[in-house]
């Protein structure tokens, strides 16, 4: 709590000598060190610290990695060979970097999940949840920027379906793209520009974390009850030695993950085609973005119609930000007074739904919009004759084992000039697209259900204080484990 | 204990995340050879052997095509490489190395004292050479399909070694192949058209072309590991027609369809490429007396490569296993002093 009192007594001179002209020390004491915490954080609150290693971590990597690097359409893919094969230890920097990407993306979800569910957007947080929304729009431009710098064919085709996104905006679209580029088309020009940009969003994003430490230790932070902190004697602990210890605790795990990846599978999550050098001629099958970005890809491609006005490109593109944006007004979007879902019964199945829409989005973007959701249930293609019959084009549709025999009689049966042809078509069955659609529905479904359910929904009693929640579930699990004598 | 279900939560989550990556197009599915690949696991280590004959099969068959331009002759000679030697810490000043390079002529990448460019025997410190002068080169001398740099090959292809030694040897065999002529039927096309709409005879012509040869493929006798043959029951497998230039392998990306003759739903698995078989039995004469089979000199070649697309593989794996170990030992460390520090406090 930013009330809190200071507790630092100045020791030796210098210290003293300092405190009086910048108290520095006496600042990093205070949200460092005796920042009242309250006791009865769980693990999902230790991503914060987490995170604060992944973004170190990058930035790090990230500045050795930049010496070695060069900006050029013609070097670039060679010199990330070439840090992979000559520079010492190259390898080790960029395999950290690029699988670093994932991690801290990864782990940011997760914190993300974790404030949905225990209700961290809530007053008086309002503000640290805004800046928290916008390190994440910081993550995912940083982390675009950085894809394109390996100059490899995702990050070509990639880069080019992204930023032509910005050409489906009206008016401004044509001229804001070729801004953004630097020119009419990727080239060097816009190499470097990422390549700077990516240099520059890190440090950005480094500012607007620390905002978000204040912003987080004005009100204090919130706990799984979504109780507020009312007696700081019983209900917290101060951040040092008690929370050091239990995220160090937590990092170390997250390492294990981090390096089980760099170590042992450093190109599982990334894609075959950033091995080959970017070629404007040549392009790949199907384009995908990094696995962080799939539900955002997924929600972008499942808008296939044109509303009105507006065609559905732009349509896709308008969803596709306004995922992101609805975060941003989410606090005023809930109107349940209480935080935890732990206390709210219906919204806290809601919030389940919603992670396996986002989980089941991700999927929908990994995969071909016209892709069968579950190839047992399409069924067998049909073989379709295609004719012209007295200069009318016509078609014979065949099914089941015999299919392609009648076909042949049938095929051999027209008369000259009939021309046949034929072909195996896939019956219609659900696909993707379909899927995404339905998906982006619930995704945005979610907040406007969490209007209304804050509006009718009853929610569970409410503990009096954190310090009686953790005493009371602390009887009843030692209550349930030795029964009554 | 909930880290832990947290920890397992999240390999799970990108585990799935690594598998719902996209997927390429309908080729078959690249297969292992049979004892798998000394290099994967853990502990996974090259079979220096293997790569040594993979490299003889590069220089002797592969790179009269293929660049390698990421590669230096050094390489060859460094730790990890498959020519390292423990006397010569440096590769540079490997005689073995050196001898391979020296074995290769090379136009000098920088000018002499008059300012030409000297062809002379490579050093170790050179780039492999590269068969074709640019780009444009290598189209022209290959039917307009550029022979694809090899230098990063096993990443760059899903299915990594298995794929390229699943490609190099699994072409069908000679006698599924056959040829045969055809004559194209009698194609009616539009003419010129001498303007009197009511004169029918002169708005079609009657072309007829000469007769083609035309490699056929019998599908039949083509067996895809992994795959049930194709429609053996009732003699159905259809012919698969190559075009001109092109070679089919079940292990390409494409489709085959256009190609088939027989039943579309039952296309075969696969598509076409510029590259024909380039292994046929005894292309190479191995040094160590191995025998040159198609699979042996496949499997070889996939393995130079698969270290070649990563030669500081081994080094990752073995720094791998003692950063384990000291995480291991912190998070114990941690955990305890957790444990303590919380040991009065009710949470």
């Amino acid at each position: 709590m930013s009330g809190h009192e200071s507790s630092y007594t100045p020791n030796s001179g210098f210290e003293k000598w300092l405190d009086k002209r910048l108290p520095l020390i006496r600042f990093a004491n205070d949200t460092a060190i005796t920042f009242p915490t309250p006791k009865n954080l769980n693990y999902w609150y230790t991503f914060g610290g987490i995170l604060a290693i992944c973004l170190v971590i990058q930035i790090l990597t990230g500045i050795i990695l930049s010496m070695h690097y060069e900006a050029s359409v013609d070097g670039a893919f060679a010199s990330v060979e070439r840090i992979m094969r000559d520079v010492p230890y190259g390898w080790l920097l960029r395999y950290i970097h690029s699988n670093g990407a994932s991690m801290f993306f990864f782990a940011v979800y997760i914190h993300m999940f974790r404030g949905l569910y225990y209700g961290s957007y809530k007053a008086p947080r309002e503000v640290l949840w805004i800046l928290g929304c916008v390190i994440f729009l910081l993550m995912i431009a940083t982390a675009f920027l950085g894809y394109m710098l390996p100059w490899g064919q995702m990050s070509y085709h990639g880069a080019n379906v992204i930023t032509s996104l910005f050409g489906a905006i009206p008016l401004v679209g044509e001229s804001l793209q070729t801004w953004i580029l630097g020119g009419p088309s990727i080239g060097n020009q816009t190499l470097q520009r990422f390549f700077s940009l990516h240099y520059l969003l890190p440090f950005m994003i480094a500012a607007v974390v620390i905002l978000h430490i204040w912003a987080l230790h004005v009100p204090g932070n919130n706990n799984p009850t979504g109780v507020e902190v009312q007696d700081v004697e019983k209900d917290t602990v101060p951040f040092h030695p008690y929370y050091t210890i239990k995220d160090g605790f937590a990092i170390v795990l997250f390492l294990i993950l981090f390096a089980a990846f760099v170590f042992y599978a450093p190109n599982a999550l990334g894609h075959a085609d950033q091995a080959i050098e970017a070629n404007p001629l040549v392009t790949p099958a199907h384009i995908v973005p990094e696995w962080y970005m799939l539900p955002f890809y997924a929600i972008l491609r499942a808008i296939t119609f044109d509303l009105g006005p507006i065609p559905a490109k732009l349509l896709g593109v308008i969803f596709m930000f306004a995922a992101i944006a609805i975060l941003f007004v989410l606090p005023w979007l809930d109107t349940s007074k209480v935080k935890s879902m732990r206390y709210r019964p219906v919204a806290r199945q809601f919030f389940f739904g919603f992670v396996i829409v986002c989980v089941l989005l991700g999927w929908c973007g990994a995969k071909a919009p016209d892709a069968p959701v579950i190839p047992a249930l399409q069924g067998e293609k049909i073989l379709v004759v295609n004719y012209s019959e007295n200069g009318q084009e016509a078609t014979s549709e065949y099914k089941g084992d015999e299919a392609y025999h009648d076909a042949q009689r049938f095929m051999a049966s027209l008369p000259e000039g009939a021309s046949p042809s034929l072909a195996a078509v896939a019956p219609p069955t659900f696909q993707f697209s379909q899927l995404s659609l339905i998906l982006t529905i619930c995704y945005f479904g979610y907040f406007f259900m969490l209007f209304f359910i804050g509006l009718t929904e009853k929610p569970k009693e409410l503990p009096e204080s954190i310090h009686k929640s953790v005493l009371k579930r602390h009887k009843a699990s030692s209550a349930t484990a030795v029964p009554a004598e | 204990m909930k880290a832990f279900r947290i920890l397992a939560a999240g390999l799970a989550g990108l585990s799935l995340a690594a598998i719902a990556h996209a997927e390429g197009g309908a080729a078959a599915h690249p297969h292992a050879p049979e004892d798998g690949w000394p290099f994967e696991g853990i502990l996974g280590q090259f079979d220096m052997p293997s790569v040594q004959r993979g490299y003889q099969v590069y220089r002797e068959v592969c790179s009269s095509c293929h660049s390698m331009k990421l590669m230096s002759y050094r390489n060859l000679g460094e730790p990890g490489g498959p020519f390292f030697d423990p006397e010569y810490p440096n590769a540079n000043e490997n005689p073995f190395v050196k001898a391979l390079a020296a074995d290769v002529e090379i136009q000098s990448p920088t000018p002499n004292d008059i300012g030409d460019y000297d062809f002379r025997p490579a050093t170790p410190a050179d780039q492999f050479r590269s068969p074709y002068a640019n780009d444009n080169a290598a189209r022209a001398a290959n039917n307009g399909a550029a022979p694809p740099d090899l230098s990063v090959m096993v990443k760059a292809r899903h299915g990594g070694a298995s794929y390229v030694y699943s490609l190099l040897s699994g072409y069908p065999s000679e006698d599924a192949i056959s040829t045969r002529e055809v004559t194209p039927a009698v194609v009616t096309t539009a003419a010129s058209d001498n303007g009197t709409p009511d004169d029918p005879s002169d708005d079609v012509a009657e072309v007829s072309t000469p007769a083609v040869m035309q490699t056929v493929i019998d599908m039949s006798k083509v067996h895809i590991p992994g795959h049930d043959a194709a429609e053996g029951d009732h003699g159905e497998a259809g012919v698969l027609i190559q075009p001109a230039g092109q070679y089919y392998n079940p292990f390409m990306a494409g489709d085959t369809t256009p190609q088939y003759e027989g039943d579309p739903r039952k296309s075969p698995a696969g598509g076409f490429l510029a590259m024909g078989p380039q292994l046929p039995e005894g292309r190479v004469t191995y040094n160590d007396g191995t025998e040159a089979t198609t699979e042996q000199m496949a499997h070889d070649v996939a393995q130079f490569l698969a270290w070649a697309s990563e030669p500081k593989q081994t080094n990752r794996k073995s720094l791998g296993l003692p950063v384990m170990i000291y995480l291991g030992i912190l998070t114990i460390l941690l955990w305890f002093s957790y444990k303590r520090i919380w040991r009065k406090v009710e949470h």
